[in-house]
This record gives C-alpha cells, structure tokens and sequence, in this order.
C-alpha cells in the first residue's frame, strides 16, 4: 500500500466515523432539536407538562377574538388532527392572519374549557411559495384551507 | 489525465491562466448581477404574503447557497491536499475560507434582518439558523487555525483537516428544514418537486446566485495567485517573472 492509499482510506474512515457519530447524535437530540410541538401533538401528551415549549399550528378561520380594551388576543391554533386554544398578550407580527403558520411560545395551563396554551410570544411562520398577489388571489381555495398545508410542518408528524 | 493534473498543479502556469480569466469571470458577475439585481428588485411582481420585503431573497438566497457551496469546495480542496499534497489545493483554502466566511456572514445578516419583519424576532434557535451560525464558525475556525501555524504547509493540513471534519455539517444545513420543525421555510427551489416560486422571481435569483458564483471565483482567482507569489517567493519562477518585468518596464 502506497503512502497516498493509506492516506486515501484514513480520510475515507475519518468521513464515514463522522458521519456516522453525527447521525446518532442528531438521532439522540431529535426531540431537543424540534423547534416545536404541533397541537395534535401536544395533545397526544408528547409535549413537556408543566414546562415553556413553543406550539406551531395554523391560525383557524374565525377564531381570532380581539379584545377591544387591550392587547389580548385569542385564537386556535390547528394542524390536520387537532387544536388548541392560545391566549396572547401583546402585539402579533405582520403576517400574523387567519390561516397563517404561527409558532407561539408559552405554557399550557387549563381554560374553561379544556386545556390552553398562554402564550408570551408569537411569531409568524411563512411557507416556501412565492407568487404575485393576482395568481394567489386565482388559487384560492372558497373556504380556506384550515388544515396543515405540506410545507407548514415541514417533515409533518413523522412517527419516530 | 494525468499530465492534465500535474500541469494544473504547476504553480507558474497555474498562474498565468488564472491572470487571464479574472476578467472573463469579472464580465460574467457584472453581467448575471446586473440582470439579477434589474430583475429582482424591479421587475419581479411582488409577494402574495410578504409584499415587497420578500426582495432580500435575491441577495440572502444566494448567499447561502454560495456559503455551503464554498464550504464543500473547501471540503474537496482539503482532501486533495492531505492526499495528493497539491500545493494548489492548500493555497485554494486559505483564500476561499474568507469568501465563504462573508458569503455565510451576510446570509446570517440578511436573513436576521427578513426575520424581524416577517416572523416578529431578529434571531431564533432553530435548526436551520443554528447550523448556519455553526457554519460561521467553521469558517472562522479554518481561517484561524491556517493563520496560527508559522509553517504553511502544516498549517494547511490542519485548516484541510478541519475543512473535512466540517462537511458533516453541509447536508445538515440543508435538511435541516425537512428533518426538523423549524420556523425557518422549506426549500423553495433545491427540492425534487417544480420549485414552488413563480418564473418573474425564479429567473433574477437564479441569475445573481450565477453572478455570486462568477464573482467568486474571480476574487478566489486573484487571492489564490496573491496566496501563490507569498508561499513561492523563494522560488526560481517568481524570480525569473519578476527579472522579466523588470527588464520590459
């Protein structure tokens, strides 16, 4: 074996270990690494208990409350398979609208009704289509779509 | 095949034909950059959702790009230089790390400064900008392990070792958005599906990361020939060239 093989084959193992150590690092990160939980998630108990997380979901149609003497805001957030209520003090970014993606960061505690999620910060999620205003105005949907769109979730609720 | 290679690897003559295309790939930025600029930034109709601050993606789309881009090429060079000890390949390193550097910097800016607008905060730890910022690092890390070292050549492995142990890093940058929920977007053009951004904007961005491309390798060409004449001025080409000017001046 001549020098520059054996230099060939150790750059070669050195790449493969790497890659290798990196995925079962990644792989045991993988929940640290979410950015957050999605509502059916959060339901089926995946999300910490008692502990801040970030809830990402899609504002549902007309459920959006405003309160008319303060800051607070009240609204659903929603994937495919379910829902979650949030409240929110405070001022909501641009994009923030019905349908949005929107990722809220904050606590669960429980409302009148069920479980709800006080947020203290909400940010606005924004998909990967680019187009002009007169073809989105073509393309929409009569009833808006209130479901996850591909892109919000990204991966979307993989099973690990 | 061979002899291509070895001639590459000549110093002198790598030399002399990089002075000849700087100012090929010079025009060739100008002109992509131009078009891509004209057409971003005026020509393409504005966003459904993000109205016209959607227009920073002209420059931070292509930064990104450019800023993985590099890092592989950095990856390739070092693994040429650790094996085949091509001299070439060291000098390429040390002069593309500071590009690839400011290209990963102004993705970081650009976007931070979209972010606030868009999403509501400059800066999130999401797995998309959490592996950009490491990127930087990476970066940063080359450049000063290579400055470190007094003798060049051992400086140059171990910039070309760390090069390679940092490649990992590149495919997670990019799927980080697809392995992960992030508040970052998913892939708009570098995906298998017809990219979903419509042709007016497609065209301009594809033209300025051609034009990011371009301008970079005329500056790698002119840092590399600069990186050359330090780590060869002892040598007899560098003389004798110098000898030659002197004589026609």
């Amino acid at each position: 074996m001549t020098p520059r093989r054996r230099r060939m084959l150790f750059i070669g193992c050195l790449l493969l270990g790497l890659a290798a150590a990196t995925a079962l690092m990644l792989k045991a990160f993988e929940q640290n690494l979410l950015y957050f939980y999605s509502p059916s998630q959060v339901m089926a108990g995946e999300a910490p208990e008692g502990q801040r997380f970030r809830l990402g979901g899609l504002v549902k149609y007309g459920s959006v409350k405003r309160a008319e003497d303060s800051l607070d805001v009240q609204f659903v957030l929603a994937d495919c398979e379910d829902s979650l209520p949030v409240t929110y003090r405070g001022i909501l970014p641009d994009l923030f609208r019905e349908g949005q993606g929107i990722v809220a960061y904050g606590q669960l505690s429980t409302g009148q009704n069920g479980r709800l999620f006080v947020a203290d910060e909400v940010l606005a999620k924004h998909d990967e289509n680019y187009m002009s205003p007169e073809v989105a105005e073509s393309l929409k949907k009569p009833d808006g779509a209130s479901c996850m769109p591909p892109g919000m979730l990204n991966a979307g609720n993989r099973e690990n | 095949m061979k002899t291509w290679f070895h001639q590459w690897g000549s110093p002198p003559h790598f030399y002399e034909r990089a002075a000849r295309w700087t100012p090929w790939f010079s025009v060739l930025a100008l002109v992509t950059l131009a078009y891509g600029l004209i057409g971003g930034l005026v020509l393409a109709p504005m966003d459904y959702q993000q109205g016209q601050g959607y227009r920073i993606i002209f420059v931070h789309v292509p930064s990104a790009w450019m800023s993985m881009f590099i890092y592989t090429t950095l990856a390739i060079a070092g693994g040429i230089a650790l094996i085949w000890r091509m001299k070439l390949a060291e000098v390429y390193i040390a002069a593309a790390a500071p590009l690839g550097a400011s290209f990963t910097f102004l993705a970081l800016l650009t976007g931070s400064l979209w972010g606030k607008p868009m999403w509501g905060t400059y800066w999130v730890w999401d797995a998309r900008l959490t592996s950009e910022l490491i990127l930087l690092f990476l970066y940063l890390g080359v450049i000063a392990l290579y400055s470190a070292i007094e003798d060049k050549r051992s400086a140059a492995r171990a910039a070309s070792v760390l090069a390679l142990v940092g490649v990992v890093n590149i495919p997670i940058i990019h799927y980080s958005v697809e392995w992960w929920h992030t508040l970052h977007q998913g892939p708009t053009v570098t995906k298998f599906d017809k990219p979903s951004i419509d042709t007016a904007m497609l065209l301009p961005l594809l033209s300025m990361a051609l034009g990011f491309t371009f301008y970079f390798a005329a500056l790698a060409l002119v840092r590399m020939r600069l990186g050359l004449l330090q780590r060869e001025r002892y040598s007899r080409w560098v003389s004798d060239m110098l000898n030659q000017s002197q004589v026609k001046s």
